[in-house]
């Protein structure tokens, strides 16, 4: 039983990191349908802003904890959303109107350009870092013990999806985003400026992918230029999961991800995780190709 | 909206205004925008490097690099808004003497050298071609049109080119230029060319996007590499088995996804290719795991002679069967013309199947799926079939991989391998088999080329492919034959298809 809360927990910390890399797959395939194949690294980037960041208040002598957290923080997610903001208008804005391969091939270029570009500023060995912010909360008798970076990492991300939600739901420009979502020709005549909303919806998606990166390096205390394959494509599963387009059910495949890989490590075995990832990815697209939340999309002849 | 370039050619552009005044603030505010963007991208990551000490990780400020790499974008920016108006002569000259001044004058900095000579460089280029060819007054469609032409004539030019170029590579092993080296990268690449052959079928015909090709690559040399290695069969055996493994993965693992339409198509097969090199990692007992494979045997010529000095019992020697000195070159140019060889049967077999009604369901299914199967085409099996041929063709090269390297580990057989083959796929233009042979010399010759620059070729491969795509969407060699088309080519899905 112990062993077991103990894997939800883990489970629960590393689903919400997917969950908040899917929200950037999401919105992009909901909005231009194409799948942004270069998210993954704007995450390793993300983690990497966190790390320098850190690494650089050390070096002018910040060190009160609560302080660097909120810096770093900030300076992810600034400057992440500038680099998706970057990757949108240099290699996807000009082929927006292009056969649907073309972006993906332009994605697929500008992930690997991104992974070698950080290999080679920032180095191929793993980083490694101490940790920030160490301690555990012990529960049900000490049998059950639960790092503070983990609760922060599921209490920031229910922040985050409440503030977000929320943006989405009241605000303009989350009305001007799913106005277009439903149809980018009809909002662009009605006076939304479509080449801007679509921009924001990568910054949005880098912003959130940047808190994942650096949620990792604060639970994990190690990153390299490599993790953001991985991360991405398990991340786009559980944006298929959900059911992609849809923010809830981006969430929902996150934690759903997470929880199954939490429990097949800690009962089966850590190497085999993987493939039960891609295998739930496959058995879903079969039996359920809309994901779970998602609606089913109407094909007209 | 793309033009669909088979509607009425529209007129002329207009008459090209008379030069508007050039807008002066406007360039400079545009330019330092991208300065300033430039300076948010580049603060973080080239500004502060982290460095391994004993203490632990720290960091370094790389002021000058950040400073270098901001002019540098400033005044690129500058530089193509004022081509862009019309000013592209006295840019062309400003950018040759910036280009001089960092070649000529002693510089504090070497960086400063470096922003004068590229940036210079690059922008002169950049205004030159303006200037001889006038492109910048063209629009997209016009200049999409243009290179659409040159490509109908490439492809129409191919029935020349073809033979010569077959026929230089059936000769180069003999002439003296051939040494281990440049026979190692031709084998290379016409490895590379046939796996985008392979992949043309499924991507470029059937109109089905593989992310996880190389999955099938995979099961071809570990095919080879297992049976070898467990049952001692030679390569002739194996070569077949291979295939037939091969396209059976591909049918057992088509069957399921097949259904699944164009994006999730692609992540299936990126999922599935993925869970072949998992196991392939996990399966210590099996496959030794991340070690891989070693010591398989090179293959016999024909089962009659060996290549060695001395063969093994009941094995004659190439060189005393065919009274030639020994030289360990001949398996080389063996293992070249193998290759050559089963690269050609994949183009010979992609062209004729294209006549055959197998092939015209293929390219009916790529341009409309849904008018198909109204027409009685069986979707699932004709893709079935796309996936196993190109399956098998993938199982014969990698077992070819398996032969020639002589060892194997899953470290082969990773995305980026399925990325690079449909890249070569894509930026040829797909379904244009000359077009494979083009990709295949830039995507895999080029960075040969430069070796020595091990460091830059993967980023450089990747700002390629962005490049490319930003400047042909369809791929370099991509055209469309004329198509007859109902009310007039007004129908929209006709335009998602590939170009042939």
């Amino acid at each position: 039983m112990e062993y077991f809360i103990q894997q939800l927990i883990n489970g629960l910390s590393l689903g919400a990191i997917y969950g908040l890399i899917a929200i950037g797959y999401t919105m992009v395939y909901g909005i231009i349908g194409m799948i942004n194949f270069a998210h993954g690294e704007i995450y390793m980037i993300g983690a990497f802003v966190a790390l320098i960041t850190f690494l650089a208040m050390g070096a002018l002598g910040i060190t009160w904890v609560p302080l660097a957290l909120v810096v770093m923080l900030a300076a992810s997610m600034l400057f992440t959303s500038v680099y998706g903001w970057a990757v949108e208008r240099i290699a996807y804005r000009p082929l927006r109107s292009s056969p649907r391969l073309a972006p993906l091939i332009s994605a697929i270029g500008m992930s690997i350009f991104l992974q070698n570009y950080m290999q080679l500023l920032q180095g191929a060995r793993s980083k490694p870092l101490q940790p920030i912010l160490p301690g555990n909360l012990t529960l049900m008798d000490g049998a059950v013990s639960v790092s503070y970076v983990r609760l922060a990492t599921i209490l920031i991300t229910l922040v985050l999806m409440v503030g977000f939600t929320m943006l989405i739901s009241r605000t303009s420009l989350g009305r001007a985003q799913r106005a277009c979502e439903q149809d980018k020709k009809m909002a662009g005549l009605l006076g939304v400026n479509v080449d801007r909303i679509i921009s924001l919806t990568f910054v949005m998606g880098a912003a959130l992918a940047a808190v994942a990166g650096m949620m990792v390096l604060l639970i994990y205390g190690v990153i390299d230029f490599y993790i953001g394959f991985l991360a991405g494509v398990k991340s786009f599963t559980a944006a298929v999961l959900g059911g992609v387009g849809s923010l809830p059910g981006a969430m929902l495949g996150g934690v759903v991800i997470g929880l199954i890989e939490a429990f097949w490590s800690g009962y089966v075995g850590s190497e085999w995780k993987d493939v039960a990832t891609f295998t739930l990815l496959v058995l879903v697209l079969i039996f359920r190709p809309t994901g779970l939340l998602g609606r089913p999309e109407i094909e007209k002849v | 909206m793309t033009m669909p370039s088979h509607t009425a050619p529209t007129p002329a552009p207009a008459a090209v205004p008379a030069r508007p005044a050039v807008d002066w603030p406007g360039s400079l505010k545009d330019a330092a925008t991208a300065a300033f963007v430039a300076l948010l991208l580049t603060v973080p990551l080239v500004g502060l490097r982290t460095v391994d000490r004993p203490t632990g990780l720290s960091i370094e400020a790389r002021p000058d690099e950040v400073i270098a790499s901001i002019v540098l974008v400033f005044l690129g920016r500058l530089g193509l808004g004022l081509i862009r108006q019309g000013l592209a002569l006295p840019v062309l000259v400003l950018a040759l003497a910036a280009a001089a001044v960092g070649l000529a004058l002693p510089m504090p900095t070497q960086v400063l050298r470096l922003v004068l000579v590229a940036g210079g460089g690059i922008i002169a280029l950049r205004a030159a071609i303006t200037l001889t060819t006038g492109r910048s007054k063209l629009s997209q469609a016009e200049r999409d049109r243009r290179m659409d032409r040159v490509a109908a004539k490439v492809q129409h030019a191919t029935k020349y080119i073809a033979p010569v170029a077959i026929a230089f590579a059936v000769a180069l092993p003999l002439t003296p230029l051939a040494d281990r080296q440049l026979l190692d990268i031709g084998i290379l690449l016409l490895t590379y060319i046939m796996l985008g052959w392979g992949l043309n079928i499924v991507v470029g015909l059937a109109g089905l996007l593989d992310l996880g090709y190389v999955a099938f690559y995979a099961v071809g040399a570990y095919s080879y590499a297992l049976l070898a290695h467990y049952f001692g069969l030679s390569f002739w055996v194996c070569l077949p088995l291979a295939g037939v493994l091969a396209a059976c993965s591909g049918v057992l693992l088509g069957f399921p996804v097949l259904r699944l339409r164009g994006d999730y198509f692609a992540i299936v097969t990126l999922g599935f290719g993925e869970i072949i090199r998992i196991i392939l990692v996990n399966w210590y007992q099996f496959t030794g795991g991340p070690n891989g494979i070693s010591g398989i045997p090179r293959p016999s010529f024909f089962g009659i002679a060996d290549f060695t000095r001395t063969p093994p019992e009941g094995m004659a020697a190439f060189h005393e069967l065919f009274g030639l000195e020994f030289s360990p070159l001949h398996r080389i140019v063996f293992m070249y013309y193998l290759i050559l060889a089963l690269a050609l049967v994949v183009n010979v077999f992609t062209l004729r199947v294209r006549k055959l009604p197998l092939g015209r369901a293929w390219e009916a299914l790529r341009e409309d799926e849904i008018a198909s199967a109204s027409l009685g085409i069986n979707r699932t099996n004709m893709k079935l079939a796309a996936f196993a041929i190109a399956a098998m063709f993938g199982g014969f090269a990698g077992s070819f991989f398996a032969t020639r390297q002589g060892f194997i580990s899953p470290e082969s057989f990773t995305f980026i391998e399925s990325a690079i083959i449909l890249a070569i796929v894509v930026l040829g233009g797909m379904g244009s088999q000359i077009g494979v042979v083009v990709a295949t010399l830039l995507v895999i010759g080029l960075p040969e080329a430069f070796r020595e620059l091990a460091d830059y070729r993967m980023l450089a491969f990747g700002m390629g492919m962005v490049v490319i795509m930003l400047w042909r969407p369809r791929g370099l060699l991509a055209h469309r034959d004329p198509t007859i088309l109902l009310h007039g080519g007004k129908t929209p899905r006709v335009n998602a298809g590939a170009a042939r």
